[in-house]
Protein backbone atom coordinates (compact mmCIF):
# COMPACT_ATOMS: atom_id res chain seq x y z
CA UNK A 1 0.00 0.00 0.00
CA UNK A 2 1.36 3.19 -1.25
CA UNK A 3 1.81 5.77 2.07
CA UNK A 4 0.97 9.33 0.28
CA UNK A 5 2.52 11.11 3.52
CA UNK A 6 5.71 8.90 3.37
CA UNK A 7 5.73 9.83 -0.18
CA UNK A 8 5.08 13.86 0.05
CA UNK A 9 7.99 13.66 3.05
CA UNK A 10 10.36 11.87 0.68
CA UNK A 11 9.95 14.60 -2.46
CA UNK A 12 9.05 17.54 0.24
CA UNK A 13 12.60 16.70 0.76
CA UNK A 14 14.29 15.76 -2.70
CA UNK A 15 11.68 16.92 -5.73
CA UNK A 16 14.25 14.94 -7.90
CA UNK A 17 13.66 11.14 -7.28
CA UNK A 18 12.59 9.60 -9.76
CA UNK A 19 9.70 7.98 -10.22
CA UNK A 20 11.45 4.65 -10.74
CA UNK A 21 13.56 5.10 -7.14
CA UNK A 22 10.42 5.97 -5.78
CA UNK A 23 8.64 3.16 -6.45
CA UNK A 24 11.41 0.65 -5.18
CA UNK A 25 12.46 2.47 -1.97
CA UNK A 26 8.42 2.77 -1.24
CA UNK A 27 8.21 -1.35 -2.22
CA UNK A 28 5.07 -0.30 -5.03
CA UNK A 29 4.72 -0.16 -8.74
CA UNK A 30 5.87 3.02 -11.04
CA UNK A 31 2.30 3.15 -12.34
CA UNK A 32 1.12 3.49 -8.35
CA UNK A 33 3.75 6.55 -7.55
CA UNK A 34 2.61 8.07 -11.11
CA UNK A 35 -1.02 7.89 -10.34
CA UNK A 36 -0.30 9.14 -6.80
CA UNK A 37 1.27 12.42 -7.72
CA UNK A 38 -0.91 12.96 -10.76
CA UNK A 39 -3.85 12.96 -8.06
CA UNK A 40 -2.00 14.80 -5.84
CA UNK A 41 -1.50 17.80 -8.87
CA UNK A 42 -5.45 17.73 -9.08
CA UNK A 43 -5.78 18.12 -5.51
CA UNK A 44 -3.18 21.17 -5.16
CA UNK A 45 -1.35 18.99 -2.92
CA UNK A 46 1.58 19.30 -5.02
CA UNK A 47 1.70 22.51 -6.11
CA UNK A 48 4.96 23.10 -7.45
CA UNK A 49 8.56 21.47 -7.37
CA UNK A 50 11.07 23.95 -5.67
CA UNK A 51 15.10 24.12 -5.64
CA UNK A 52 16.25 24.78 -2.47
CA UNK A 53 19.45 27.71 -3.44
CA UNK A 54 22.53 29.47 -0.97
CA UNK A 55 22.09 32.55 -3.03
CA UNK A 56 24.86 34.15 -1.01
CA UNK A 57 27.11 31.51 -2.63
CA UNK A 58 26.31 33.48 -6.08
CA UNK A 59 27.07 36.60 -7.31
CA UNK A 60 23.99 37.95 -6.31
CA UNK A 61 23.07 39.12 -3.16
CA UNK A 62 19.38 39.65 -2.72
CA UNK A 63 17.99 40.05 0.69
CA UNK A 64 14.99 38.44 2.63
CA UNK A 65 12.73 40.34 4.41
CA UNK A 66 10.11 39.61 6.71
CA UNK A 67 7.56 42.31 6.88
CA UNK A 68 4.37 42.08 10.08
CA UNK A 69 1.62 43.94 9.21
CA UNK A 70 -1.25 44.81 11.03
CA UNK A 71 -4.73 45.63 9.67
CA UNK A 72 -7.96 46.48 9.95
CA UNK A 73 -10.25 43.46 8.94
CA UNK A 74 -12.87 44.50 6.01
CA UNK A 75 -16.68 43.75 6.21
CA UNK A 76 -17.82 40.47 4.91
CA UNK A 77 -13.91 39.72 3.65
CA UNK A 78 -12.20 39.65 6.94
CA UNK A 79 -8.22 39.28 5.95
CA UNK A 80 -8.76 37.91 2.86
CA UNK A 81 -9.18 41.01 0.41
CA UNK A 82 -6.33 43.07 1.99
CA UNK A 83 -4.09 40.04 1.79
CA UNK A 84 -5.06 39.46 -2.20
CA UNK A 85 -3.57 42.81 -2.52
CA UNK A 86 -0.10 42.03 -0.87
CA UNK A 87 0.19 38.57 -2.22
CA UNK A 88 -0.33 39.48 -6.01
CA UNK A 89 2.76 41.40 -5.92
CA UNK A 90 5.26 38.98 -7.68
CA UNK A 91 7.95 39.88 -4.90
CA UNK A 92 5.65 38.60 -2.02
CA UNK A 93 6.88 35.37 -2.30
CA UNK A 94 4.97 33.79 0.70
CA UNK A 95 2.23 36.00 2.62
CA UNK A 96 0.51 34.48 5.85
CA UNK A 97 -2.50 35.04 7.76
CA UNK A 98 -1.11 34.97 11.72
CA UNK A 99 -2.36 34.69 15.32
CA UNK A 100 -0.80 37.06 17.77
CA UNK A 101 0.53 40.66 17.71
CA UNK A 102 0.05 41.11 14.15
CA UNK A 103 -2.31 39.89 10.95
CA UNK A 104 -0.08 39.32 7.67
CA UNK A 105 3.48 37.98 7.41
CA UNK A 106 4.34 38.84 4.06
CA UNK A 107 8.29 37.17 3.07
CA UNK A 108 9.65 39.15 0.15
CA UNK A 109 12.44 37.53 -1.43
CA UNK A 110 15.15 38.00 -4.74
CA UNK A 111 15.14 41.97 -3.93
CA UNK A 112 17.92 44.77 -3.01
CA UNK A 113 17.55 46.43 0.18
CA UNK A 114 16.40 50.03 -1.52
CA UNK A 115 13.35 48.09 -2.96
CA UNK A 116 11.96 46.29 -0.05
CA UNK A 117 12.17 49.47 1.45
CA UNK A 118 10.06 51.56 -1.41
CA UNK A 119 8.29 48.33 -1.70
CA UNK A 120 6.89 49.01 1.85
CA UNK A 121 6.17 53.09 1.91
CA UNK A 122 4.85 53.07 -1.42
CA UNK A 123 3.10 49.83 -2.10
CA UNK A 124 1.96 47.85 1.64
CA UNK A 125 2.34 51.31 3.88
CA UNK A 126 0.03 53.69 2.06
CA UNK A 127 -3.12 50.89 1.14
CA UNK A 128 -6.32 51.86 3.55
CA UNK A 129 -7.03 49.00 6.35
CA UNK A 130 -3.07 49.12 6.71
CA UNK A 131 -2.44 49.95 10.92
CA UNK A 132 1.23 49.71 10.68
CA UNK A 133 4.02 47.68 9.60
CA UNK A 134 7.01 46.28 10.54
CA UNK A 135 10.01 45.10 8.39
CA UNK A 136 12.44 42.51 9.39
CA UNK A 137 15.68 41.45 7.44
CA UNK A 138 17.41 38.39 7.56
CA UNK A 139 21.10 38.72 8.31
CA UNK A 140 21.96 35.15 7.94
CA UNK A 141 20.31 31.61 7.24
CA UNK A 142 21.31 28.99 9.14
CA UNK A 143 18.23 26.42 8.14
CA UNK A 144 15.63 26.84 5.57
CA UNK A 145 12.65 24.51 4.59
CA UNK A 146 14.37 21.36 6.62
CA UNK A 147 18.43 22.11 4.90
CA UNK A 148 21.17 23.32 6.69
CA UNK A 149 22.98 26.04 5.05
CA UNK A 150 26.35 25.29 7.02
CA UNK A 151 28.62 22.48 6.40
CA UNK A 152 27.10 19.06 6.20
CA UNK A 153 28.09 16.47 8.92
CA UNK A 154 31.39 14.21 7.96
CA UNK A 155 31.60 10.64 8.71
CA UNK A 156 33.83 9.99 11.52
CA UNK A 157 33.02 6.14 11.48
CA UNK A 158 35.37 2.90 11.71
CA UNK A 159 36.18 1.22 7.94
CA UNK A 160 34.34 -1.37 9.10
CA UNK A 161 32.43 -2.23 12.00
CA UNK A 162 31.10 -6.20 12.99
CA UNK B 1 66.56 -10.20 27.05
CA UNK B 2 63.92 -11.91 24.74
CA UNK B 3 60.34 -12.13 26.39
CA UNK B 4 58.18 -14.35 25.73
CA UNK B 5 55.17 -12.45 25.69
CA UNK B 6 52.82 -14.90 24.50
CA UNK B 7 53.68 -17.16 26.70
CA UNK B 8 52.28 -14.94 29.38
CA UNK B 9 48.53 -14.77 27.46
CA UNK B 10 46.08 -16.82 28.99
CA UNK B 11 45.39 -19.95 27.57
CA UNK B 12 41.66 -19.35 26.84
CA UNK B 13 42.53 -15.45 25.57
CA UNK B 14 45.20 -17.19 22.92
CA UNK B 15 42.35 -19.75 22.19
CA UNK B 16 40.43 -17.09 20.17
CA UNK B 17 41.43 -17.10 16.67
CA UNK B 18 42.14 -14.02 15.41
CA UNK B 19 39.39 -12.41 12.73
CA UNK B 20 39.21 -14.87 9.41
CA UNK B 21 39.52 -11.40 7.89
CA UNK B 22 42.15 -9.94 9.59
CA UNK B 23 43.82 -9.21 6.09
CA UNK B 24 40.83 -7.88 4.56
CA UNK B 25 40.38 -5.61 7.73
CA UNK B 26 43.47 -4.05 7.29
CA UNK B 27 43.00 -2.99 3.36
CA UNK B 28 39.68 -1.48 4.48
CA UNK B 29 40.90 0.62 6.52
CA UNK B 30 44.02 1.95 4.77
CA UNK B 31 41.40 2.74 1.77
CA UNK B 32 39.49 4.49 4.07
CA UNK B 33 38.10 7.44 2.98
CA UNK B 34 38.57 6.48 -0.68
CA UNK B 35 35.38 4.23 -0.71
CA UNK B 36 32.09 4.10 -0.34
CA UNK B 37 31.43 2.01 2.94
CA UNK B 38 28.20 -0.42 3.22
CA UNK B 39 30.61 -2.85 5.62
CA UNK B 40 29.53 -0.68 8.91
CA UNK B 41 27.48 -2.11 11.60
CA UNK B 42 25.89 1.27 13.22
CA UNK B 43 23.89 4.42 11.96
CA UNK B 44 25.34 6.68 9.93
CA UNK B 45 22.85 9.13 11.76
CA UNK B 46 23.89 10.99 14.64
CA UNK B 47 22.29 10.70 17.88
CA UNK B 48 18.97 12.88 17.59
CA UNK B 49 19.45 16.57 18.92
CA UNK B 50 16.65 15.76 22.18
CA UNK B 51 19.39 13.14 23.12
CA UNK B 52 22.29 14.67 23.13
CA UNK B 53 20.97 17.77 24.73
CA UNK B 54 19.94 15.77 27.68
CA UNK B 55 23.47 14.50 28.01
CA UNK B 56 25.23 17.98 27.29
CA UNK B 57 22.14 19.40 30.29
CA UNK B 58 23.55 17.14 32.56
CA UNK B 59 27.28 17.86 32.30
CA UNK B 60 26.28 21.65 32.67
CA UNK B 61 24.59 21.04 35.91
CA UNK B 62 27.10 18.92 37.01
CA UNK B 63 26.19 15.52 36.91
CA UNK B 64 29.75 13.86 36.22
CA UNK B 65 29.95 10.98 39.38
CA UNK B 66 29.52 7.21 39.38
CA UNK B 67 25.88 6.01 39.32
CA UNK B 68 24.64 3.44 41.15
CA UNK B 69 26.17 0.16 40.17
CA UNK B 70 22.99 -0.97 38.72
CA UNK B 71 22.30 2.23 36.90
CA UNK B 72 20.27 5.29 38.06
CA UNK B 73 16.95 4.02 39.37
CA UNK B 74 15.29 7.06 36.78
CA UNK B 75 17.13 5.11 33.98
CA UNK B 76 16.12 1.93 35.05
CA UNK B 77 12.28 3.37 35.89
CA UNK B 78 13.03 4.84 32.18
CA UNK B 79 14.12 1.98 30.47
CA UNK B 80 10.88 -0.14 32.21
CA UNK B 81 8.45 1.74 30.79
CA UNK B 82 9.97 1.63 27.35
CA UNK B 83 9.89 -2.07 27.58
CA UNK B 84 6.48 -2.68 28.55
CA UNK B 85 5.00 0.28 26.38
CA UNK B 86 7.05 -1.26 22.87
CA UNK B 87 7.59 -4.39 23.89
CA UNK B 88 4.68 -5.93 26.45
CA UNK B 89 7.60 -7.05 28.57
CA UNK B 90 7.05 -6.06 32.27
CA UNK B 91 10.28 -5.87 34.46
CA UNK B 92 10.52 -4.58 38.06
CA UNK B 93 13.14 -1.73 37.52
CA UNK B 94 14.64 -2.07 41.37
CA UNK B 95 15.39 -5.56 40.55
CA UNK B 96 15.14 -6.80 37.01
CA UNK B 97 16.69 -4.35 35.42
CA UNK B 98 20.69 -3.72 34.64
CA UNK B 99 22.11 -0.48 32.92
CA UNK B 100 25.85 -2.27 31.12
CA UNK B 101 28.16 -0.24 28.82
CA UNK B 102 26.28 -1.20 25.48
CA UNK B 103 24.71 -4.51 24.74
CA UNK B 104 28.12 -6.51 24.51
CA UNK B 105 28.67 -5.83 28.41
CA UNK B 106 25.75 -7.42 29.10
CA UNK B 107 26.78 -10.40 27.14
CA UNK B 108 30.04 -10.85 28.88
CA UNK B 109 28.73 -10.53 32.14
CA UNK B 110 25.65 -13.61 31.59
CA UNK B 111 28.18 -15.21 30.10
CA UNK B 112 30.89 -14.74 33.60
CA UNK B 113 28.27 -14.99 35.69
CA UNK B 114 26.67 -18.28 34.62
CA UNK B 115 28.75 -20.32 32.48
CA UNK B 116 31.12 -23.26 34.93
CA UNK B 117 33.57 -24.31 33.14
CA UNK B 118 32.70 -27.36 29.96
CA UNK B 119 29.49 -25.96 30.21
CA UNK B 120 27.40 -25.47 26.27
CA UNK B 121 26.08 -22.48 24.99
CA UNK B 122 24.30 -22.69 21.83
CA UNK B 123 24.82 -19.90 18.80
CA UNK B 124 23.07 -19.77 15.77
CA UNK B 125 25.89 -19.01 12.97
CA UNK B 126 26.41 -16.68 11.23
CA UNK B 127 26.41 -14.04 14.35
CA UNK B 128 27.86 -11.42 16.06
CA UNK B 129 30.98 -12.19 16.97
CA UNK B 130 30.92 -11.78 20.32
CA UNK B 131 28.54 -14.10 21.17
CA UNK B 132 31.32 -16.85 20.89
CA UNK B 133 33.99 -15.22 21.81
CA UNK B 134 32.15 -14.24 25.65
CA UNK B 135 31.35 -17.66 25.68
CA UNK B 136 35.22 -19.19 25.36
CA UNK B 137 36.13 -16.34 27.59
CA UNK B 138 34.31 -17.64 30.15
CA UNK B 139 35.68 -21.33 29.51
CA UNK B 140 32.57 -22.21 28.20
CA UNK B 141 32.26 -24.42 24.96
CA UNK B 142 30.34 -22.78 21.98
CA UNK B 143 28.26 -25.45 20.46
CA UNK B 144 26.89 -23.84 16.54
CA UNK B 145 23.62 -24.34 15.09
CA UNK B 146 24.12 -23.20 11.55
CA UNK B 147 20.79 -21.51 10.41
CA UNK B 148 20.30 -21.75 6.76
CA UNK B 149 19.28 -19.25 3.96
CA UNK B 150 16.33 -21.60 2.78
CA UNK B 151 15.09 -21.02 6.55
CA UNK B 152 15.82 -17.66 6.27
CA UNK B 153 18.18 -18.17 8.76
CA UNK B 154 15.96 -18.58 11.45
CA UNK B 155 16.29 -21.29 14.25
CA UNK B 156 14.74 -24.26 13.37
CA UNK B 157 12.78 -26.36 16.53
CA UNK B 158 14.74 -29.19 15.19
CA UNK B 159 17.68 -28.01 15.22
CA UNK B 160 17.16 -26.51 18.47
CA UNK B 161 16.28 -30.24 19.75
CA UNK B 162 19.76 -31.74 18.33
CA UNK B 163 22.15 -29.26 19.59
CA UNK B 164 20.41 -29.17 23.60
CA UNK B 165 22.43 -31.87 25.71
CA UNK B 166 22.39 -32.31 29.55
CA UNK B 167 25.32 -29.35 29.40
CA UNK B 168 23.44 -26.64 27.62
CA UNK B 169 23.44 -23.65 30.24
CA UNK B 170 21.60 -21.61 27.33
CA UNK B 171 21.04 -20.42 24.12
CA UNK B 172 21.59 -16.73 22.58
CA UNK B 173 19.35 -15.70 20.07
CA UNK B 174 19.70 -12.65 18.09
CA UNK B 175 17.09 -11.63 16.32
CA UNK B 176 16.39 -9.49 14.15
CA UNK B 177 20.14 -10.18 13.71
CA UNK B 178 22.94 -9.46 12.59
CA UNK B 179 24.79 -10.68 9.91
CA UNK B 180 21.67 -11.94 8.07
CA UNK B 181 19.00 -9.30 8.47
CA UNK B 182 16.59 -11.88 9.56
CA UNK B 183 13.40 -11.77 12.06
CA UNK B 184 11.92 -14.27 13.67
CA UNK B 185 7.61 -14.04 13.96
CA UNK B 186 5.91 -14.64 16.96
CA UNK B 187 5.28 -17.94 15.26
CA UNK B 188 8.19 -18.78 14.82
CA UNK B 189 9.66 -17.74 18.31
CA UNK B 190 6.17 -20.48 19.51
CA UNK B 191 8.14 -23.40 17.89
CA UNK B 192 11.14 -22.71 20.01
CA UNK B 193 9.44 -22.27 23.27
CA UNK B 194 7.64 -25.35 22.76
CA UNK B 195 10.96 -27.35 22.23
CA UNK B 196 12.99 -25.39 25.19
CA UNK B 197 9.51 -25.93 27.55
CA UNK B 198 10.83 -29.64 27.11
CA UNK B 199 14.01 -28.52 28.65
CA UNK B 200 13.74 -26.37 31.80
CA UNK B 201 17.22 -26.29 32.36
CA UNK B 202 18.12 -24.43 29.18
CA UNK B 203 17.81 -20.62 29.60
CA UNK B 204 17.71 -18.17 27.20
CA UNK B 205 19.46 -14.74 26.21
CA UNK B 206 17.20 -12.67 23.54
CA UNK B 207 19.77 -9.99 22.21
CA UNK B 208 17.26 -7.55 20.86
CA UNK B 209 19.40 -4.61 20.14
CA UNK B 210 17.70 -4.26 16.71
CA UNK B 211 14.43 -5.28 18.07
CA UNK B 212 13.16 -1.36 16.82
CA UNK B 213 14.56 -2.04 13.45
CA UNK B 214 11.76 -4.79 12.43
CA UNK B 215 10.10 -4.19 8.65
CA UNK B 216 7.41 -6.96 8.50
CA UNK B 217 4.83 -4.33 9.55
CA UNK B 218 4.15 -6.02 13.08
CA UNK B 219 6.01 -5.88 16.22
CA UNK B 220 9.05 -7.22 16.82
CA UNK B 221 8.21 -10.61 19.23
CA UNK B 222 10.12 -11.64 22.05
CA UNK B 223 10.75 -14.63 23.01
CA UNK B 224 10.17 -13.37 26.99
CA UNK B 225 6.90 -12.50 25.95
CA UNK B 226 5.68 -16.14 26.01
CA UNK B 227 5.16 -16.56 30.08
CA UNK B 228 6.65 -20.19 30.13
CA UNK B 229 9.74 -18.59 29.34
CA UNK B 230 9.78 -15.44 30.97
CA UNK B 231 11.42 -16.80 34.16
CA UNK B 232 14.58 -18.24 32.04
CA UNK B 233 14.67 -15.30 29.66
CA UNK B 234 17.53 -12.33 29.73
CA UNK B 235 16.70 -10.08 27.55
CA UNK B 236 19.84 -7.59 26.50
CA UNK B 237 19.09 -4.55 24.62
CA UNK B 238 20.51 -0.73 24.21
CA UNK B 239 20.07 1.98 22.27
CA UNK B 240 23.11 2.13 19.60
CA UNK B 241 20.84 0.81 17.16
CA UNK B 242 17.83 1.79 17.05
CA UNK B 243 18.78 5.19 18.88
CA UNK B 244 21.78 5.72 16.94
CA UNK B 245 23.59 5.99 20.55
CA UNK B 246 26.43 3.47 19.41
CA UNK B 247 29.44 6.01 20.73
CA UNK B 248 27.64 6.52 24.31
CA UNK B 249 28.29 2.88 24.68
CA UNK B 250 24.72 2.19 26.68
CA UNK B 251 22.84 -0.81 26.89
CA UNK B 252 21.51 -2.71 29.34
CA UNK B 253 19.73 -6.58 30.56
CA UNK B 254 16.50 -7.14 32.06
CA UNK B 255 15.68 -10.92 33.64
CA UNK B 256 15.04 -12.80 36.91
CA UNK B 257 15.78 -10.55 39.79
CA UNK B 258 18.56 -13.48 41.30
CA UNK B 259 20.60 -13.73 38.41
CA UNK B 260 20.74 -9.92 38.17
CA UNK B 261 22.45 -10.40 41.34
CA UNK B 262 25.35 -12.69 39.97
CA UNK B 263 25.24 -10.32 36.94
CA UNK B 264 25.62 -7.38 38.83
CA UNK B 265 28.76 -8.78 41.07
CA UNK B 266 30.63 -8.89 37.76
CA UNK B 267 29.70 -5.52 36.37
CA UNK B 268 30.53 -4.07 39.85
CA UNK B 269 34.22 -5.14 39.86
CA UNK B 270 35.17 -4.72 35.93
CA UNK B 271 32.60 -1.68 35.36
CA UNK B 272 31.41 -0.33 38.60
CA UNK B 273 28.76 1.84 36.46
CA UNK B 274 27.86 3.13 33.13
CA UNK B 275 28.70 6.24 31.81
CA UNK B 276 26.86 9.23 33.75
CA UNK B 277 26.16 11.20 30.84
CA UNK B 278 25.13 8.29 29.05
CA UNK B 279 22.06 7.62 31.42
CA UNK B 280 20.78 11.24 31.41
CA UNK B 281 20.84 10.83 27.87
CA UNK B 282 18.77 7.60 27.89
CA UNK B 283 15.78 8.87 30.06
CA UNK B 284 15.12 11.30 27.40
CA UNK B 285 15.75 8.39 24.80
CA UNK B 286 12.86 6.31 26.41
CA UNK B 287 10.42 8.82 26.88
CA UNK B 288 10.79 11.17 24.00
CA UNK B 289 12.52 9.42 21.03
CA UNK B 290 9.94 7.36 19.47
CA UNK B 291 9.39 9.65 16.56
CA UNK B 292 13.39 9.63 15.92
CA UNK B 293 13.18 5.79 15.84
CA UNK B 294 10.34 5.63 13.33
CA UNK B 295 11.45 8.14 10.99
CA UNK B 296 15.34 6.22 11.06
CA UNK B 297 13.05 3.01 10.45
CA UNK B 298 11.41 4.34 7.77
CA UNK B 299 14.27 5.73 6.23
CA UNK B 300 16.29 2.33 6.67
CA UNK B 301 13.45 0.74 5.01
CA UNK B 302 13.09 2.45 1.64
CA UNK B 303 17.02 1.65 1.88
CA UNK B 304 16.52 -2.17 2.28
CA UNK B 305 13.93 -2.47 -0.74
CA UNK B 306 16.59 -0.24 -2.99
CA UNK B 307 19.44 -2.65 -1.58
CA UNK B 308 17.40 -5.56 -2.46
CA UNK B 309 16.26 -4.44 -5.88
CA UNK B 310 19.81 -3.24 -6.64
CA UNK B 311 21.25 -7.02 -5.53
CA UNK B 312 18.49 -9.05 -7.52
CA UNK B 313 19.47 -6.40 -10.85
CA UNK B 314 23.23 -8.11 -10.32
CA UNK B 315 22.23 -10.80 -10.13
CA UNK B 316 22.63 -12.02 -6.78
CA UNK B 317 20.13 -14.09 -4.84
CA UNK B 318 19.26 -12.63 -1.40
CA UNK B 319 17.35 -13.99 1.14
CA UNK B 320 15.02 -10.98 1.52
CA UNK B 321 16.11 -9.33 5.08
CA UNK B 322 12.89 -7.94 7.32
CA UNK B 323 15.43 -6.58 10.30
CA UNK B 324 18.39 -4.93 11.32
CA UNK B 325 19.95 -3.31 8.73
CA UNK B 326 21.93 -5.83 6.92
CA UNK B 327 21.64 -7.74 3.48
CA UNK B 328 23.69 -10.98 3.22
CA UNK B 329 23.67 -12.11 -0.62
CA UNK B 330 25.30 -15.22 -2.00
CA UNK B 331 27.85 -14.96 -4.44
CA UNK B 332 28.98 -18.28 -5.07
CA UNK B 333 27.71 -17.71 -8.48
CA UNK B 334 30.35 -15.16 -9.12
CA UNK B 335 32.83 -18.55 -8.46
CA UNK B 336 35.09 -16.32 -5.64
CA UNK B 337 35.28 -17.16 -2.18
CA UNK B 338 34.07 -14.33 -0.08
CA UNK B 339 36.72 -13.01 0.43
CA UNK B 340 38.14 -12.67 -2.89
CA UNK B 341 34.97 -11.16 -3.83
CA UNK B 342 35.11 -8.22 -1.51
CA UNK B 343 38.97 -7.66 -1.86
CA UNK B 344 38.24 -7.58 -5.67
CA UNK B 345 34.97 -5.57 -5.22
CA UNK B 346 37.17 -2.72 -3.18
CA UNK B 347 40.13 -2.31 -5.22
CA UNK B 348 38.09 -2.50 -8.57
CA UNK B 349 34.81 -0.51 -7.48
CA UNK B 350 35.88 1.40 -4.41
CA UNK B 351 33.03 -0.43 -2.22
CA UNK B 352 33.89 -2.05 1.70
CA UNK B 353 31.73 -4.96 2.42
CA UNK B 354 32.29 -7.76 4.71
CA UNK B 355 32.77 -11.01 3.72
CA UNK B 356 30.18 -13.71 5.51
CA UNK B 357 32.93 -15.77 7.02
CA UNK B 358 33.40 -13.13 9.36
CA UNK B 359 30.73 -14.09 10.73
CA UNK B 360 31.27 -18.04 11.23
CA UNK B 361 32.06 -20.26 9.19
CA UNK B 362 29.14 -21.28 7.31
CA UNK B 363 29.18 -17.47 6.42
CA UNK B 364 31.60 -18.06 3.95
CA UNK B 365 29.49 -17.83 0.12
CA UNK B 366 28.29 -15.04 1.72
CA UNK B 367 28.91 -10.92 1.94
CA UNK B 368 26.91 -8.61 4.79
CA UNK B 369 26.13 -5.32 2.88
CA UNK B 370 25.07 -2.67 5.49
CA UNK B 371 22.46 -0.29 4.34
CA UNK B 372 23.29 2.14 7.20
CA UNK B 373 25.13 4.27 4.88
CA UNK B 374 23.38 7.25 2.92
CA UNK B 375 20.54 6.76 -0.03
CA UNK B 376 23.28 8.05 -2.89
CA UNK B 377 25.69 6.12 -1.49
CA UNK B 378 23.84 2.79 -1.56
CA UNK B 379 22.47 3.72 -5.27
CA UNK B 380 25.72 4.25 -6.47
CA UNK B 381 27.32 1.32 -4.88
CA UNK B 382 24.58 -0.96 -6.50
CA UNK B 383 25.58 0.45 -10.07
CA UNK B 384 28.92 -0.58 -9.35
CA UNK B 385 27.82 -3.99 -7.93
CA UNK B 386 26.01 -4.71 -11.04
CA UNK B 387 29.44 -3.18 -13.29
CA UNK B 388 31.31 -5.63 -11.05
CA UNK B 389 28.81 -8.67 -11.73
CA UNK B 390 28.89 -8.24 -15.48
CA UNK B 391 32.49 -7.81 -15.55
CA UNK B 392 32.70 -11.03 -14.05
CA UNK B 393 31.10 -12.57 -16.35
CA UNK B 394 32.71 -11.02 -18.97
CA UNK B 395 35.93 -12.12 -17.86
CA UNK B 396 37.13 -8.55 -18.67
CA UNK B 397 38.63 -8.05 -15.38
CA UNK B 398 41.90 -10.04 -14.38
Amino acid sequence: MLNRIELLKLIEHNARISISELAVMLGVTEDEIAAELETCKKENVILGYSTVINWEKTEREPVTALIEVRITPQRNQGFDKIASQFYRYPQVSSCYLMSGGFDLMLIIEDSTLREVANFVSDKIAPLEGVISTSTHFILKKYKSNGTLFEQKQIDDREAIVL
Amino acid sequence: MDIDYQSKVSSVVNEIKPSAIRRFFDLANEMKGEVISLSIGEPDFVTPWNIREAGIFSLEDGYTHYSPNQGYIEVRKAISEYLERRFSLKYDPKSQILVTVGGSEALDLIARAMINPGDEVIILEPCFVAYRATVTLARGIPVVIETKEEDEYKLTPEALEAAITDKTKYIILGYPGNPTGATMTRDDLAKIRDVLVRHPNVFVVSDELYSELSYTGERPASIANFPELYDRTIVVNGFSKSFAMTGWRIGYMAGPAPLLVAMNKVHQYCIMSSPTTAQYAVIEACRNGDKEVEEMRDEYNRRRRVIVQGLKDAGLTCFTPTGAFYAFPSITNSGLTSEQFCERFLMEKKVAIVPGNAFGECGEGHVRISYAASMENIMEAMKRLKEFMQELKDGSVK
